[in-house]
């Protein structure tokens, strides 16, 4: 075997007492794509800053090429050829792909000035390097998440990197996106580059690594080629426990009594004569592709966007002058695909959280003073309840939880307000299997005590793991219906591209099985 | 290779035990200085040590008189503060207070001053409507000065809501939507006094800016004309106003669903907007409350002059929000509290009296500011950073 690339020698990092990284001891070699999973807060964040040199490790060494390796800045790592392509870009959106990729050297002229032209040329060479055909000076800003994320594996080409760390890169790529990444990743790998891969999506970390390590509170579980896992495998290292399913069974049927009927909604452009109904106890899942019209019809129910025809009925009763507010009177509750920039007060302690929604309900008159006791006991009732994991809710902020904590948040808030409906939004999104089933299992009960719940995705193995039925969204229109009996994975997906013009001319359409791939990611 | 290795381990294990030895040696005296620096206290805790420094090298700032002046100099300030504390929370900005100081100021006294000189007023716009030789409206009328009060109050809710209004229906920035206000009623105080002070303020107005209800007196109390210096008055009215005023904003701000609000506003609007905020009718109502706070400040302000003042200096404005934010507000909204304000004005004050014995120009003495504010804007940013790390633990 060759000398591998990097080796990390039982490396540990405790942050405050509490150890991150306990003793880990793991190697990638050159071309080789190593896939890394766990739960969040499993250490992965805290290994791969340590690679970084994002922070010092405490005890342990790392040997690149066989040489002792002791980054002390992010800069440090770069210089050794290590480059990291964060979840959270970090491009400057204002700026081109060309300045992007030079903004740490600009090359100059004799004149001092700096060198526009070599400057395009290497970009170009670069750009073509990763598959993509734009204009070296586009601005960042007016390209997809898919093609920037393409713009900093060209900088980390630029820059030489002969390790390139991707963490949870297709979480804001479309199907075809991730393909292309893939695509890059293998052709990467052919050229000897050695690649760190962390994702939640198990499938895609099978079909793409060589070799996969599972860490688990700070400790590596396991570290072996990749066929020797599969999913339920992998499951079980994350977790420490066998999940028999990843899905909770629906126990209880819905009733026949409707709780919401849409009829006839359009919104020019967006979508068109929806029709949809709720019943109580039935958990309602919204399939479409990105663009579909899926999230716009939610934020339309909710009263965020405004439509132009049709009606909205709860309970019988018809709607209007719709609004955040009045929906939260009429019992409806709203989880945003969004959590950070619209559903959670990020800096703001937990307890508070919680409060949100239902805040008037704590309120005495006449000055509306909180009683901030049953606020906090009546939180904390909900933390319980969901089994957050967390501090003291009072004191600690919203921003120091998980991902899957998070969300519970999100839902206890509206649970508070007690809802009849429930309106979700991609409610697993970004969060790790464990979460996820606790999520399912929130989902199950909330449609048990009679609530009415319609659950957007582009995950259909999920929808159909949760779901009494499912309607398919494609170009603002329901186009088709199936329930629990008819779950078909192939004939949901044919409904959902049932508009083939809908993919862009020149561009090859994708097959049914890079479709059922992608749509799982 | 082997031999280096077996070398070099037991040393870097030795330098490691070493360096986590040292830093259990120093972390009593940092975990104070951490808990010091997070604590809710730190800005008074710096405004004493300064005080007690600075009196040191200048012993008249602790003279009696030096203190009056200082405390008279709080209250006002203390009174528009806070209204600004209120819109830096949310995420906004106001820049139009001085502006409703000097309208509202004119506006008072448009209505109870007791005589106006034709001389200085004949070519104000409103001679002989509202301006005449006898002064102003309700000029000599026993409710004159209460009616003087209630339409400063009014007017400067008034102009608020206008910001308010503006900023939420038609999504303007709230600097631009202020600074357009500032300009234009800045000029309209201007225009309709001919930039002259008006004097002639009624005595009962003057006792609100500026009058005792307690006072220890130093010297002999019998001496008809005891020395202003031996007077250390202790509870006015401009005290007992702008304290007043910070009770309430403190409650409504920590115990009421509007303060709540409003942090949710300020540090993130969308997401309050999706959670059921009604965040529109929250800014507007935080854009009057900052009005009145403001004319609230100008009643201190004129009372304590004993004139209606079209102007204020303009670097008031920063006097104002450097106070909010030594106090530990952001101006990214979100953050904030009065008893922090409450400190930050107190440092201000004592800072600028600081400066003003030590006899510097009136150029060093901005520039020091602008530093302080810098430092204290920098030093939030360090006990944010810190207060996050104790929440990881």
């Amino acid at each position: 075997m060759t000398t591998p690339l990097l080796q990390i020698n039982a490396l540990s990092k405790a942050f405050f007492g509490i150890s991150a990284v306990k003793s880990v001891t793991l190697a990638v070699h050159p071309g080789e794509i190593l896939g890394l999973i766990g739960q969040n807060g499993a250490g992965k964040s805290t290994l791969m800053n340590l690679i970084g040199g994002v922070v010092p490790a405490d005890s342990g060494e790392m040997l690149l090429k066989g040489k002792p390796y002791t980054p002390r800045t992010p800069a440090d790592a770069n210089k050794n050829g290590i480059a990291f392509i964060h979840q959270e870009l970090n491009l400057f959106t204002n700026l081109s792909i060309a300045e992007n990729i030079f903004i740490d050297a600009f090359p100059r002229t004799r004149w001092g000035m700096i060198d526009r032209v070599t400057i395009k040329n290497k970009t170009r060479d670069l750009l073509q390097a990763v598959g993509l055909e734009i204009a070296p000076e586009t601005q960042i800003e007016r390209i997809s998440p898919g093609e920037r994320q393409l713009v900093e594996i060209a900088r980390a080409l630029y820059q030489d990197a002969e390790l390139i760390i991707f963490d949870e890169p297709t979480t804001s790529l479309t199907a075809r996106e991730t393909e292309r990444l893939f695509a890059i990743m293998r052709q990467l790998k052919e050229q000897g580059k050695a690649i760190i891969y962390i994702s939640h999506i198990l499938n895609d970390i099978l079909k793409l690594s060589d070799s996969l390590a599972v860490m688990r509170d700070g400790q590596l579980m396991a570290h072996e080629p990749t066929a020797a896992f599969d999913v339920n495998r992998m499951i079980a290292l994350m977790v420490g426990r066998s999940i028999e399913q990843l899905y909770p069974p629906r126990s209880t049927p819905p009733s026949t009594e409707l709780v919401l009927d849409i009829h006839g909604v359009s919104a020019a452009g967006i979508v068109e004569n929806i029709h949809l109904q709720l019943h109580k106890g039935e958990v309602l899942g919204l399939f479409g592709l990105m663009g579909s019209g899926r999230t716009e019809l939610a934020r339309m129910i909710f009263g965020l966007d405004p439509f132009e025809v049709g009606d909205i009925r709860v309970e019988g009763v018809a709607l209007n002058n719709l609004s955040p507010q009045s929906s939260i009177r009429n019992r409806i509750a709203f989880v945003t695909e969004n959590r950070r920039e619209e559903g959670l007060l990020m800096n703001i302690d937990i307890a508070n959280n919680i409060g949100l929604v239902a805040l008037p309900e704590f309120a005495r008159t006449p000055l509306l003073v909180i009683d901030r006791r049953e606020l906090l006991d009546n939180a904390q009732h909900m933390a319980n309840t969901l089994q957050l994991k967390s501090g003291n809710i009072a004191l600690q902020n919203a921003k120091a939880l998980s991902g899957g904590n998070q969300q519970k948040v999100v839902i206890a808030k509206w649970l508070l307000s007690r809802p009849a409906i429930f309106i979700m939004d991609e409610p697993t999104r970004g969060i790790d299997v464990g979460a996820k089933y606790e999520i399912y299992a929130i989902i199950n009960q909330l449609a048990a005590e009679g609530s009415g719940v319609l659950i957007i995705s582009s995950e259909l193995d999920e929808l159909i793991g949760i779901c009494d039925r499912i309607l398919v969204m494609s170009r603002g229109e329901i186009y088709g219906q199936f329930g629990r009996n008819e779950f078909n994975e192939e004939r949901i997906l044919r409904a959902a591209f049932r508009e083939t013009a809908a993919i862009p001319t020149g561009e090859k359409l994708p097959t049914l099985d890079e479709m059922a791939e992608g749509s799982a990611s | 290779m082997a031999i280096v290795q077996d070398k070099l381990s037991p040393d870097s294990a030795f330098a490691l035990t070493n360096k986590a030895k040292r830093s259990d040696r120093f972390s009593g005296g940092i975990g104070m200085l951490r808990r010091l620096l997070v604590s809710d206290y730190f800005v008074l805790y710096l405004t004493l040590l300064f005080f007690l420094v600075a009196s040191i090298f200048y012993p008249t700032l602790s003279n009696p008189a030096s203190i009056t002046n200082q405390i008279q100099n709080f209250w006002p300030l203390l009174a528009v503060a806070i209204g600004q504390t209120f819109v830096l929370i949310i995420g906004g900005i106001d820049l139009s207070v001085i502006a409703v100081m000097g309208i509202t100021s004119v506006a008072g006294a448009l209505v109870m001053a007791e005589n106006l000189d034709p001389a200085f007023f004949d070519k104000s716009p409103v001679w002989g409507s509202l301006m005449t030789e006898a002064g102003g409206v309700l000029a000599g009328n026993p409710l004159a000065v209460p009616a003087a009060v209630l339409t400063m109050l009014l007017i400067g809710t008034f102009i608020g809501w206008l910001n308010g209004v503006a900023i939420t229906r038609f999504n303007l920035a709230p600097f631009m939507v202020t600074l357009v206000t500032s300009t234009f009623f800045a000029a309209l105080a201007l225009w309709l006094t001919q930039s002259r002070n008006i004097s002639g303020i009624p005595e009962a107005y003057v006792t609100l800016g500026k009058g005792d209800i307690v006072s220890i007196y130093l010297g002999a109390k019998l001496t008809p004309d005891i020395a202003r210096r031996d007077i250390l008055p202790f509870i006015t009215y401009p005290f007992m106003i702008a304290a007043g005023l910070a009770v309430v904003a403190q409650f409504l701000l920590s115990r009421t669903v509007f303060g709540r609000r409003m942090f949710s506003i300020g540090t993130n609007r969308k997401a309050a907007e999706v959670s059921g905020v009604p965040t529109q009718s929250v800014i507007i109502r935080v854009y009057m409350f900052c009005g009145f706070c403001a004319a609230m400040a100008s009643v201190l302000y004129s009372g304590r002059l004993e004139i209606g003042q079209p102007s204020f200096p303009n670097n008031l404005l920063l006097d104002i929000i450097g106070a909010a934010v030594i106090g530990g507000t952001s101006l990214f909204g979100g953050k904030g509290s009065i008893r922090g304000t409450f400190f930050g004005v107190a440092f201000f004050v004592l800072l600028l009296n600081i400066l003003n014995a030590m006899r510097l120009s009136p150029f060093i003495i901005d520039a020091v500011k602008g530093a302080f504010i810098l430092v204290a804007a920098l030093l939030d940013i360090i006990r944010t950073r810190v207060a996050n790390q104790e929440q990881r633990v």
